[in-house]
């Protein structure tokens, strides 16, 4: 298999050099935290890892296009490249990851992956699949009674496309015409399911059926995304509905750390993917432009690598929870 | 001051805290144009609009789902399951995600909605218009289950329910929609969540009831006073979670004898809750078993009329387990 260029100009999305850095930077660090990760499940520390690995693209691509606070993003358990782009910390993903008092998303009471933030505008998060859906539609409905110009970006992997929770935000979003973007990102598996038994047809082009514009785009191409995505925020954001992105990425690691997925899948598949490893990708694109050096690519690897390592301590040192604390902040007060 | 039925006093009850709050809305189906099938939001959407008093497509999980993402987004939704026998598309909705928003934030995100569902056994209404779902919500901590029967007590707490920063499950029984009507004040007036009401003192035998049988508890208890001369405390529990447990409890040291009437089968219902806590927290005041009756272990009211009736306690059944406990 070739391996695609990347395809858009960042000159053309309006993208200057300092976008392109930081859609970097962020795509880097999501790597590297979830490398982390996995060291800590291995030594024993971490008693479960979802990863993003794969899907940095798509993730930084589409949330590039989020005011943090001012936007409502609906993220699933493998966006932990769109969280921190929005501002959370690899110390407030390393403090969840080991489920720690001050985890940001949960104070040590959910798994990883479950994001929450009421500062970012990021919607606590849970695990049945495809439940955020309709609350997304939700809030995208109350900036659209307001008058406000605020999008809602809602994610979910392609087997979030099967149940009737995706399919009644998708109607409920034609039907009022909701600033809402659904980012799909297609990694090829749910656990062990390949898409083949998951998805009939597109995904994409089922959005013409709910009346609105749906796009398939690459999903390791960090610009096709973003531009894709620009679109649709601009069309939210003119009050003109919904749009519907699938990115068609790939899930490089397991499911998660308790799953083997050598019983589903060859070694080859995950082989030839990793030609198209989207951060491969971005750098090439980045470095034929003259827009990086490798003694600057050299310099960044080994800051997030400082980074992550400063967080990761910090985050095992950290103190856990009372535990009498699982008694708490069972209902709000009024 | 206005006598009103529940069904007027709940409508009330919405009207005036859309009135005074413009992030109240309502939305459900046909709740707007149709004014919803019981006449509840009837007028609304005329006063409101159609995006305040909104008809969504029949799709229950979306309704709960979409009020939970307006309440996050800085409105008050009132969601109405047309049915409280549709409400399972709604569970996931419910209790995996609005009952847990705060806890599982740690407490960054609340979720102030409020779920409309009429219940209850009404003729005609056979398997699937007249169950009793309580049970199957007040298992769920974070969240809040009302059942207010007296109108003056709907139309307080569902403005309760409205202005709290919880989910609130806000049960209406549909047999008492008309059944009387009481004066119920024009001003504001609190009957918070939580708190159960003594409609009627008595030494000798404490009667738990909610819905249609709390009605049917008061009007037997007027009997056995008039011929008996045995006197019942009827307690109403108002919200069935998480209980008022110290108004029941202090009935039954009161009395020393608690029967529980409710219309849903008895397996793994409410009452057993207050029955469990009643023979737990109150066994050396007692003086006899603690009593239950309900529905039997079948899954829902018949439509047919005689099986129909067969189903709900009946003022029969009642009278004799209540003469049954005071002679214990």
């Amino acid at each position: 298999m070739a391996i695609r260029e990347t395809s858009a100009g960042h000159e053309a999305l309006g993208l200057d050099e300092h976008d392109l850095r930081r859609m970097h930077y962020h795509m880097l660090l999501a790597r590297r935290v979830d490398e982390r990760s996995w060291i800590l499940n291995r030594q024993g520390k971490a008693a479960f890892v979802i990863s993003c690995q794969g899907q940095e693209a798509a993730q930084v691509g589409a949330a590039f296009n989020l005011r943090p606070g001012n936007d409502f993003l609906y993220p699933y358990y493998r966006d932990s490249g769109m969280t921190m782009l929005l501002g959370q910390t690899p110390r407030d993903q390393f403090l969840s990851l080991l489920g720690k008092k001050e985890d940001p998303n949960s104070g040590g009471r959910q798994m990883p992956g479950h994001y929450s933030s009421r500062r970012l505008n990021i919607v606590t998060s849970s695990a049945p699949v495809g439940i955020q859906y309709p609350q997304a539609a939700g809030s995208a409905l109350a900036y659209k009674m307001r008058g406000e110009d605020g999008v809602v970006l809602v994610c979910g992997g392609e087997a979030s496309t099967s149940g009737g929770d995706w399919h009644e935000a998708m109607n409920f979003a034609g039907i009022h015409d909701l600033p809402l973007v659904f980012l799909v990102e297609n990694n090829v598996y749910a656990i062990s399911v390949h898409a083949s038994f998951q998805v009939a047809g597109s995904i994409a082009k089922r959005a013409e059926g709910y009346g609105f514009p749906g796009h398939e785009v690459d999903g390791n191409d960090v610009l096709a995304v973003y531009e894709a995505a620009r679109e649709a925020f601009g069309r939210a954001r003119a009050g003109e509905g919904p749009t519907l992105i699938e990115a068609k990425t790939y899930r490089m690691t397991a499911h998660s750390s308790d799953d083997d997925d050598r019983r589903y899948r060859e070694r080859e598949e995950i082989e030839e993917w990793r030609k198209k490893d989207p951060i491969v990708r971005f750098e090439k694109y980045l470095m034929e432009n003259g827009l990086l050096e490798q003694s600057e690519r050299d310099e960044i690897s080994d800051r997030i690598k400082a980074e992550v390592a400063e967080a990761s301590e910090y985050a095992e040192n950290a103190p856990f929870a009372d535990p009498e604390d699982v008694l708490l902040g069972v209902y709000a007060e009024a | 001051m206005a006598t009103k039925n529940l069904l007027q006093a709940i409508h009330e009850g919405l009207a005036e805290e859309m009135r005074s709050d413009e992030s109240v809305m309502v939305l459900g189906e046909d709740v707007g144009r149709a004014g919803g099938v019981f006449r509840v939001t009837q007028g609304l959407q005329e006063e409101f609009g159609d995006a305040r008093v909104m008809d969504t497509p029949l799709a229950e999980s979306l309704i709960v789902g979409s009020a939970i993402g307006l309440s996050v987004n800085g409105m008050r939704p009132v969601a109405e399951i047309q049915f409280a026998d549709f409400i399972p598309p709604a569970f996931d909705q419910i209790v995996n995600e609005a009952a847990k928003f705060y806890y599982r934030s740690n407490g960054d995100w609340s979720c102030p909605i409020t779920i409309r569902a009429p219940y209850g056994v009404v003729p005609g209404g056979a398997l699937y218009h007249s169950q009793s779902i309580e049970a199957w919500f007040c298992n769920t901590p974070g969240l809040k289950v009302v059942a207010p029967t007296f109108p003056a007590d709907a139309k307080a707490m569902i403005k309760s329910s409205i202005r709290d920063p919880n989910p609130v499950l806000f049960l209406e029984h549909k047999r008492t929609y008309r059944l009387i009507k009481e004066e119920v004040p024009e001003e504001d007036y609190d009957v918070p969540l939580g708190e159960a009401r003594v409609h009627r003192e008595g030494a000798d035998i404490t009667v738990v009831a909610y819905g249609l049988m709390l009605y049917m508890a008061l009007e037997v208890a007027e009997k056995l006073s008039e011929e008996h001369g045995i006197e019942t405390e009827v307690v109403e529990p108002r919200t069935l979670y998480p209980l008022d447990r110290e108004s029941i409890l202090d009935s039954a040291k009161k009395t020393g004898k608690v029967l529980v009437i409710s219309e849903a089968n008895l397996t793994g219902s409410v009452s057993g809750e207050m029955a469990a806590i009643v023979a737990r927290e109150a066994f050396e005041w007692l003086d006899g078993p603690v009593m239950r009756l309900g529905a039997p272990d079948v899954p829902a009211a018949a439509f047919a009329k005689p099986m129909m009736d067969y189903f709900v306690p009946s003022a029969e059944k009642i009278e004799a387990a209540m003469l049954e406990l005071a002679r214990y």
